[in-house]
């Protein structure tokens, strides 16, 4: 009742208040949650490199070479490792939030083996971009 | 005792005028692009550092400028969507949020339109 002799939210009685984040043990269906999201924003802007890519291949051959430049540097391969990796896994994590919306594994054991599933596919489906990259 | 009109509670739209339709479009650019990109990514990462002729000469295949166009459009759909959802999670400042809100909105529908139409005058001029 100390809800309601203090006067704030009455409503709510003697409920436990939600686990705060920063004392609640990482799991992988926090962490995963929490990826699909930093990849989601980390995917915007691959989005925009990608978009400067061809807006630049339309408008000429010095303004597409400027931006092959950057993406062809030590710098420019970095970011795009980072983006591939990220964009594969927002891409095999989403299909299981897909699933998810679908009704289908919410089960505990279930929601552990699609993560480590989406984790292995995003891993592998990133090494074949990088091979399909570099073979060509 | 509900302040809704009967039509108002058929339609399922509170006072924030809009139901499902965000989660939705979320769900359906989501699909879109899971199936467009294996079709976009594996040209992509073969067109990539790449010199200009041979990247232009690529995207004038019909079927990669429209897989291109496509997932751009549907790519910066998604992202203002995403990022929406994320900007009204996290930034509380009244002016800032809306400032960001108006700035992800115009500039993806920027950037979506410029990419596509760009895909475009490679497939039909340069």
């Amino acid at each position: 009742m100390s809800n309601v002799e203090t006067g704030a939210d009455v409503g709510r009685g003697n409920r436990p208040l939600s686990p705060h984040l920063q004392v609640y043990k990482p799991q992988i269906t926090s962490v995963m949650s929490a990826f699909h999201r930093i990849t989601g924003v980390g995917n915007s802007i691959g989005a925009v490199l990608v978009a400067w890519w061809f807006i630049a291949a339309a408008t000429g051959e010095g303004a597409f070479d400027f931006i092959n430049g950057l993406l062809t540097s030590w710098l420019g391969h970095l970011v795009l490792l980072g983006f591939t990796f990220s964009l594969c896994y927002h891409l095999c994590n989403g299909i299981r939030h897909l699933l998810w919306d679908a009704g289908y594994g919410f089960e505990l054991d279930q929601v552990k083996t699609t993560g480590i599933m989406a984790i292995v596919a995003a891993g592998l489906m990133a090494l074949g971009l990088f091979i399909v990259g570099w073979a060509n | 005792m509900t302040m809704l009109t009967p039509r108002a509670r058929v339609r399922g739209l509170g006072s924030a005028k809009g139901g499902t339709e965000h989660w939705w479009t979320q769900r359906l650019s989501a699909i879109s692009l899971a199936v467009l990109a294996p079709f976009f990514f594996i040209p992509f990462a073969i067109a990539l550092g790449k010199p200009w002729v041979e990247v232009v000469s690529m995207y004038k295949h019909p079927f990669n400028a429209i897989v291109a166009a496509l997932f751009m459009l549907a790519v910066f759909h998604h992202m203002r969507l995403g990022l929406q959802v994320v900007i009204e999670d996290y930034i509380h400042a009244p002016a800032l949020r809306t400032g960001l809100l108006i700035a992800v909105k115009l500039g993806t529908l920027l950037l979506g339109f410029a990419a596509a139409f760009s895909i475009a005058m490679i497939a039909f001029t340069v």
